[in-house]
């Protein structure tokens, strides 16, 4: 019996934080719609969530790309396939790699700060000044966030995929002594705008996931500093998590509409 | 004092986990006079002070705010009254990320003011009127507790609303800053009249600015009168409180 209440908290406790989720997205969206953006909120939001993250998506992109070149090549080169290198490299960035990697990068980074901020906001009045001003706290601290990271995180994982690209060309071609034109052949061959289309839906739906898992996370923080602390250490474990498992059904459900082909 | 009260509570009932705070509390308040609610700490005073601009939703009960019951009102439905409403938090609840400057100008800027010539001239003004220009390009970390809720103050009054609720406003305070608050208070009834609800413990403050003073008790009104009949009156429980006695048995 204990077992059973136990599985039956945990699986109300979750449509819960579901339903809480989808309503702070919802909200956002209406707003949006309604025109409540604070462009100059927005503007600092970019510089924030993309701007200040281009150094890690990019080193974490092109050493990733470095490191899966490497790998590959020594499997298949023992087989005498080492100019499929190219094709296997970007065809895995544009498709898992870059939208995922970028995806945890930006969990971990902005996440944070998101859930951090909102959260000591929240234990400190300081959201319930803003609503006392007037002022909807979802109009004022998520909509510039979501539009933010809707803008900023496609174009920072065709950063990542780009960096991880170039990378695996430097080491394929300058370490590996592969022949330029063979990568290149390669890569244009196997790799398509529908990977690219791929990569940015991806990427799309990865923002929407952190941003108002992050916001959710701020927005119910209490209890002090321990509370914001355990808001941000389960915003970024959730947004990881959950980057992880929709990028799983969002990779079954997009290889209907984009089949790899080409094989 | 108008025949209709600006703000009318009825029968307020609040819960906070299995302590009910608020147990059917009734109150009116009247255009253009400071009222002054009193109560043990913890008591529910705070906790009512959020219900008047819509912070908190009671559990049952009205609040009339110009004829309209608000906590029925949602979220978006409450802008038009917070307009007209401001607040003075207990810590001020002052934007850390921004300063003094930006603080105030603030509820401006959300207003719609775009002018900056403008906005830094009410800003001026508004500081001036809490004794606080000079201070304006530092940030609420480097203000003293005082200091902050002269600067909350300003940025509740720079769009003049109709009420203003403060919520322990000489709470902490050394005796010639709350000196200060009480003046201020009184200056802003004269200057912009406006209506005010002090939430206080401090009996010095309340006697300085309450036209009337109200007293929270085991969350329902116990008193309700002028500051004179709160001083004269043989009331125990009211003479407890008004004297500073504990009850002799209260354990230590």
């Amino acid at each position: 019996m204990p077992f059973v209440n136990f599985f039956g908290n945990a699986v109300s406790g979750f449509f819960i934080y579901l339903g809480e989720v989808a309503q702070l997205a919802g909200e956002t969206f209406a707003s949006i719609l309604k025109g409540r953006i604070r462009f100059k909120l927005v503007l600092d939001q970019i510089a924030e969530i993309g701007y200040r993250s281009q150094l890690v998506v990019i080193v974490t992109g092109a050493f990733t790309g470095a490191v899966f070149t490497a790998q590959v090549y020594f499997q298949f080169a023992s087989l005498g396939m080492g100019t499929a290198v190219g094709s296997v490299v970007a065809l895995s960035m544009f498709r898992e790699l870059g939208p995922v990697l970028t995806g945890l990068m930006v969990a971990g980074r902005v996440g944070a700060a998101m859930s951090a901020e909102i959260g000591t906001m929240k234990v400190t009045q300081q959201i319930d000044a803003l609503r006392a001003l007037a002022v909807h706290p979802v109009d004022y601290l998520v909509v510039p966030r979501a539009v933010a990271m809707l803008i900023s995180m496609p174009l920072l994982v065709v950063e990542c995929v780009g960096c991880g690209i170039l990378a695996s060309y430097f080491v394929a071609v300058n370490i590996l002594n592969i022949e330029a034109v063979y990568f290149m052949v390669n890569v244009q061959k196997f790799a398509d705008s529908s990977d690219i289309l791929m990569s940015l839906i991806k990427g799309f739906v990865f923002a929407i996931l952190i941003v108002f898992i992050s916001c959710r996370e701020g927005l119910h923080a209490r209890d002090g500093a321990v509370g914001v602390g355990r808001a941000t250490t389960e915003a970024v474990v959730i947004c990881s998590l959950s980057v992880l498992v929709a990028n799983f059904f969002l990779t079954m459900f997009l290889n209907i509409l984009f089949p790899a082909g080409g094989w | 004092m108008s025949a209709a009260p600006l703000i009318a509570v009825r029968d307020l009932v609040q819960r906070i986990g299995p302590q009910e705070i608020l147990r059917g509390f009734s109150l009116d308040v009247f255009q253009g006079e400071t009222l002054v609610l009193l109560g043990k700490s913890g008591g529910g005073k705070s906790v009512f002070l959020r219900h008047l601009i819509g912070l908190m939703k009671p559990v049952s009960g009205q609040i009339h705010f110009e004829g309209r019951d608000i906590a029925t009102l949602n979220e978006r439905e409450l802008e038009p009254v917070r307009k007209k409403i401001g607040m003075l938090f207990q810590d001020g609840a002052l934007f850390d990320s921004m300063n003094v400057r930006q603080n105030v100008a603030f509820p401006l800027r959300e207003r719609g003011e775009r002018d900056e010539k403008v906005i830094a001239a009410k800003v001026h003004d508004a500081l001036a009127m809490v004794n606080m220009n000079g201070h304006d390009k530092k940030m609420p970390g480097n203000l003293s507790g005082g200091m902050r809720k002269r600067v909350a103050l300003a940025r509740a009054i720079i769009s003049p609303p109709d009420v203003i609720l403060y919520d322990e406003p000489t709470a902490g305070l050394d005796p010639i800053v709350s000196d200060s608050i009480n003046k201020l208070i009184r200056r802003l009834q004269k200057q912009l009249s406006v209506t005010s609800i002090v939430v206080t413990h401090d009996l010095i403050s309340c006697y300085h600015i309450a036209d009337r003073v109200a007293l929270l008790n085991e969350g329902k009104r116990y008193f309700y009168g002028t500051a004179d009949e709160l001083r004269t009156t043989q009331d125990p429980v009211i003479r407890d409180f008004v004297d500073g006695r504990s009850p002799d048995d209260e354990p230590l």
